[in-house]
């Protein structure tokens, strides 16, 4: 187990290494002076020039790639030149409450979503309620989530008034007021992967109902629930293990742009806005950022994976 | 876009035994025009195929036939008819019907809805035309030969661990807004998973006794990949460009929703979307249309994608 986890973590290095030299070379590339975009339009060129020199910026690629990464294993992710006087750490940090909550919240909407109408739609399958589930939840991955959001919107706050429109209340202002908040967002967010969470979960557990130890446990004269459970569902649940870790991904991108649909000043709207101000720092540090969280979270997977599956450690071995 | 890479995933599982099966399939020529027909035949009992492929018709029909149904000038803007409801008839000097209304600049909804369809399917061919290309090259190589297979695989993984619409947007703000590097930044992301999925199929193949036949025969390499490998990747291809493009449909619509995708003059669902917004109590009717559009051209893909799956996947088809 403990090679088996370790043999996890060294495989992640490279990824992460090749992650972060693109991120670097991809906004090195970027047209655009960012010591223009901090002087402003009536810089002299000499005026550019110097502060180009303070930056660094006329040093070749390799040079400033090298200081970059100095820099970033400190935990120095550069200056801001649109959020006043932060750090590109404080900037990410000031806002990085309502996106985590927002995507916390809408895994959950997806697991509460996929996981049952998975699992009825499985028991029941060729019957009515299982073409059902299945058209309604290809519907639903379909549904562009920008398109159900501002439905979402125009239902519960525009025509009824029960919920707020947009915007965000912090944890500080009390849970309730937050979800109040963040109901609209975390469906519209979470439904679509929930669709797809369905989709899984009823191939799985199609899967693991035609297996020898499931006949075997009904042979057995066991209850349809404890074959179920006990049997189909918990083996039917280790692969869904690694969709889950995906999911996440998939939920980080999404939340740019519910955050947009739903104006809530997380880590999206600020790369959004990062690039709208030309501030490639930022925009650097949000990417870097969220793809080494990916990163990390599927070595989390994996390694809960080589936990549940023991088969799964040896066969890497 | 990224929404369907978890389904794509379990793609890839799939087809790789599906591939196994295959080969036995197309033996000589009167054999293949026999399966031809039987799948036509049989494409044409999948109900939800069948949904899906009119569906795809109807838009590229639309596309195409833009100039003829659209009422309007889908980038004139009329002060005088801003938001005009659905249905009602336009002040003079503009002329006709508003079907769809008009949005805050007074353009008319519907002719715009009829002309974003270009762009959408231009983006989704595009897309799925480089992905499948590059995806098919990099799989090809990755799978056939060994020491390739690693240093391929590592980048592709690396590209893999940005979440689409990360590495799009990351993209589209290096290279600025046009159709063009739309199609760039989701072919960029697509690419990967297309290419794991050309690779695991051509890993199995490789091992296969015809190929190994092929081998000792002093068949060059490159005709064995074009000649004998290629023909039987070529069902799990198909499903997953299928899927390739509607993920592309998204994508394009998603980054112009973000405002960093189609440029302004060239109307598109998700750029109308992101306008209509800003404007949700005063017009609600600007989001109905394009939503739909774009909801139903891209559940017309999934079902169709879903469908050839069905009908190709024969380890699928068992499980109902």
């Amino acid at each position: 187990m403990f090679r088996y986890v370790i043999r996890r973590i060294l495989a992640a290095i490279p990824v992460m290494l090749i992650v972060s030299t693109t991120v670097f070379t991809l906004l090195f590339l970027t047209p655009g002076d960012p010591a223009g975009v901090i002087l402003g339009p009536d810089a002299t060129p000499e005026r550019i020039n110097e502060l180009r020199e303070q930056l660094g910026l006329n040093d070749p690629w390799h040079m400033q790639m090298l200081r970059w990464y100095g820099k970033l294993i400190q935990g120095d992710l550069g200056n801001s030149l649109s959020v006043n006087n932060r750090t590109v750490m404080q900037a990410i940090a000031e806002r990085a409450e309502p996106t985590i909550l927002l995507t916390t919240l809408a895994l959950t909407v997806s697991l509460l979503i996929g996981l049952p109408t998975g699992i009825v739609s499985a028991l029941s399958r060729g019957r009515v309620v299982d073409t059902l589930v299945m058209f309604v939840a290809i519907v639903g991955v379909s549904m562009p989530s920008f398109w159900l959001g501002l439905n979402l919107i125009y239902v519960f706050a525009v025509s009824l008034r029960v919920l707020p429109l947009a915007g965000y209340q912090g944890l500080d202002q009390g849970l309730g007021e937050t979800l109040r908040y963040l109901i609209m967002p975390a469906i519209t967010l979470g439904l679509a992967q929930g669709a797809l969470l369905a989709r899984m979960t009823r191939s799985m557990m199609l899967e693991t109902l035609g297996e020898d130890y499931v006949r075997t446990a009904r042979a057995k004269g066991l209850n349809q629930p404890a074959v179920v459970i006990r049997h189909a569902l918990r083996n039917a649940l280790i692969p869904l293990v690694t969709v889950v870790g995906l999911s996440f991904a998939v939920l980080m991108g999404g939340a740019v742009i519910t955050e947009q649909v739903f104006n809530i000043p997380g880590v999206g709207r600020l790369l959004i806005q990062a690039i709208g101000r030309r501030d490639y720092p930022l925009v650097q540090g949000i990417v870097l950022l969220i793809a080494l969280m990916y990163v990390l979270i599927n070595l989390l997977v994996d390694i809960v994976y080589g936990v549940l599956d023991p088969r799964i450690r040896q066969s890497r071995a | 876009m990224a929404q369907l890479q978890t389904q794509s995933q379990r793609q890839t599982q799939g087809s790789a035994s599906a591939s196994a099966v295959l080969p036995e399939a197309l033996p000589t020529t009167a054999g293949r025009a026999r399966r031809k027909q039987t799948f036509f035949d049989r494409f044409l009992r999948h109900r939800s195929a069948v949904l899906g492929a009119v569906v795809l018709l109807l838009v590229v029909l639309v596309a195409l036939l833009t100039p003829v149904l659209m009422n309007h000038d889908p980038t004139l803007a009329v002060p005088q008819s801003r938001f005009a409801r659905p249905l009602s008839e336009a002040t003079p000097p503009a002329e006709g019907v508003y079907i769809f209304g008009t949005d805050n600049l007074g353009r008319d909804v519907y002719s715009r809805v009829v002309k974003g369809s270009q762009v959408s399917l231009v983006v989704g061919l595009g897309v799925s035309l480089a992905v499948v290309i590059a995806g098919t090259c990099i799989g090809m190589l990755a799978g056939f030969f060994k020491r390739l297979d690693n240093p391929l695989m590592r980048v592709m993984d690396s590209m893999m661990a940005f979440p689409g619409v990360i590495l799009a947007l990351a993209i589209m703000s290096v290279r600025g807004p046009s159709v063009g590097n739309v199609i760039l930044a989701l072919s960029i992301v697509d690419t990967p998973r297309f290419a794991r999925v050309v690779r695991s199929v051509v890993l199995t193949l490789r091992e296969l006794q015809y190929v190994e036949a092929a081998h000792a025969l002093g068949v060059t390499n490159l005709r064995i990949m074009l000649r004998h490998i290629l023909p039987n990747c070529l069902s799990p291809m198909i499903v997953q460009a299928t899927f390739v493009f509607a993920a592309a449909v998204l994508g394009e619509a998603g980054l112009s929703f973000l405002g960093v995708g189609t440029p302004p003059e060239i109307p598109s669902w998700g750029q109308m979307l992101g306008d209509a917004r800003n404007f949700l109590a005063q017009a609600p009717w600007t989001m109905v249309a394009p939503g739909a559009a774009l909801m139903v051209t891209v559940l017309g893909l999934n079902l169709l994608g879903d469908g050839i799956r069905d009908l190709l996947d024969p380890r699928l088809r068992r499980q109902g």
